[in-house]
């Protein structure tokens, strides 16, 4: 079947290796970690005491104090994110058909923050002082909702909830969109503002944090590495515009990078554990090379999911190998950046496709720090300690999520064919 | 501090107008650009600040800045 192609045409990011596609690019290449202890509350009590958090964020300057006030910060971040994606693509000044622009947001929890903020609130002054914003500030299509207001956006809108792979949906939704001809521009991407105590505590309890390393945060996020012991937990927002070909090609923007293909599994296993052997991410990977057109011997680079726990990372490096087959998985280079800005949750997926797009761009593959000492079964090409120039023509992403649900998403450089 | 300038004060918190804004004519919605769900959380703060209960009926009533003074009045509250 053929069909209409997609170009990514702007990236906006909130994030903690930071706030603009320039600044994010340049600390994952050079290694430089986000990660730090949490400094929004005092995490003493609990047993991982360190977060990637986004620093000097500041609504009320981009949006007012008033709207700042009734917006969570996990919806705050994909307001800033789209807006700096949407001026990115020159979007703005060119100004689109609003009815054909679409948003699709995703974010795993959405406004827990608000939630726990009221929920104290009304235990303790009663039900009458709930705020009439409760609601609206905790849903998690709110994000969706507002960027379309900020931006008059009126096509399709909605939200993707798969835990950690909401924005890998996001942008798979928005790639089959842009084909089916249900809009021609979707800003794509996710957010998640998690650095508070229910949630921190929430992912203590379930042992997936890292807790060794809270005296040396910069080096607890260790992907693929013998000493991994746990993800650390982060925050933020990465929108990308993906646009139909013609419709960038017409309009003369810059095209970043060209999503190809996408696929989608789950591994109806476990709530929590991957699939044994990385099965339903295995599919993942070879859907989306179905689904792109793409060779395994094609694919230079793989941004995997990579976590840093016990259980992603060896399963995950069984899914490549068996994916691309032994002799192509040897050659392959696979790095994990959230071992510089933690793990997004929500916003992993698109923070970690826009890496994705630059390393197309700028053919440099971003390293994964930390790696010193392989992980038992981890025998893949990591990319430690140093980014590498090299040509990068074919790129996957992986995204996977608590409730196995697995998102690859594929990438070409746009060389203008 | 008057009745007057602590409602202002409150009203300039919660909706980040101006304070010359909010004379006892300004209307909430057309004037100061509240919505309906700002309304509500105002008469939140009207109720903790002065201690006191607003009926659904009557917050119905209280569009204006002067309708606020004036209910407070109503009921006896100074400050």
């Amino acid at each position: 079947m053929s069909h209409r192609r997609v170009a990514v045409t702007g990236i906006g990011v909130r994030s903690p290796i930071g706030s603009t596609p320039e600044e994010v690019w340049d600390n994952a290449v050079n290694g430089r970690s986000g990660i730090g202890r949490i400094a929004c509350f005092d995490p003493s009590d609990f047993t991982s005491q360190i977060a990637g958090e986004v620093k000097d964020f500041d609504p009320a300057a981009l949006f007012g104090a008033a709207d700042a006030r009734k917006c969570d910060r996990f919806a705050q971040f994909a307001r800033a994110a789209a807006l700096d994606a949407w001026r990115n693509s020159g979007l703005e000044s060119f100004g689109p058909v609003p009815e054909r622009v679409g948003v699709i947001v995703g974010s795993g929890v959405g406004g827990i923050g608000t939630f726990q903020e009221q929920m104290k609130t009304a235990m303790e002054r009663g039900p009458r002082r709930i705020s009439p914003f409760f609601v609206p500030m905790m849903i998690s299509n709110m994000a969706c909702g507002h960027v379309a207001i900020d931006l008059n956006a009126r096509g399709l809108n909605y939200c993707t909830v798969t835990a950690c792979a909401s924005g890998g949906h996001a942008m798979a939704a928005a790639l089959d969109a842009i084909r089916l001809g249900r809009a021609d521009v979707v800003l794509a991407g996710g957010s998640e503002a998690p650095i508070t105590f229910m949630a921190l505590g929430g992912f203590c309890s379930l042992k997936a944090l890292s807790t060794g390393f809270n005296d040396r945060p910069t080096q607890a996020c260790r992907p693929f590495d013998r000493d991994r012991d746990g993800f650390v937990i982060a925050e933020g927002g990465a929108v990308l515009v993906l646009e139909a070909m013609e419709h960038a090609r017409a309009r003369g923007a810059e095209i970043l990078a060209e999503l190809v293909g996408a696929g989608m599994t789950s591994d109806a296993f476990h709530i929590t554990a991957p699939a044994e052997g990385g099965e339903g991410s295995r599919r993942a990977m070879l859907e989306a090379m179905k689904d792109g057109g793409i060779n395994p011997e094609e694919v230079d680079y793989i941004n995997a999911h990579g976590t840093s726990t016990q259980l992603n990372d060896i399963s995950e490096t069984i899914a490549v190998i068996e994916a691309l087959g032994a002799d192509n998985a040897r050659k392959v280079m696979v790095s994990s950046t959230k071992s510089v800005h933690g793990h997004m949750l929500g916003a992993a997926g698109s923070m970690e496709a826009a890496l994705t797009c630059l390393a197309l761009k700028h053919g440099v593959v971003p390293p994964t720090v930390n790696h010193e000492n392989p992980g038992e079964g981890c025998v893949l090409d990591y990319v430690p300690g140093a980014a590498r120039e090299v040509p990068v023509k074919v790129a996957l992403s992986n995204s996977l999520g608590f409730g196995g649900h697995n998102v690859t998403l594929a990438f070409r450089k746009y060389t203008g064919d | 501090m008057s009745l007057e300038n602590r409602v202002t004060e409150i009203i300039v918190n919660k909706l980040g107008v101006k304070a010359e804004e909010v004379t006892p004519e300004a209307h909430f919605v057309t004037d100061l650009g509240a919505d309906s769900l700002d309304q509500v959380e105002l008469m939140m703060d009207f109720e903790d600040a002065f201690d006191l209960k607003i009926s659904d009926e009557e917050a119905s009533k209280l569009q204006t800045v002067g309708a606020v003074i004036g209910f407070l009045e109503s009921k006896g509250i100074s400050v």
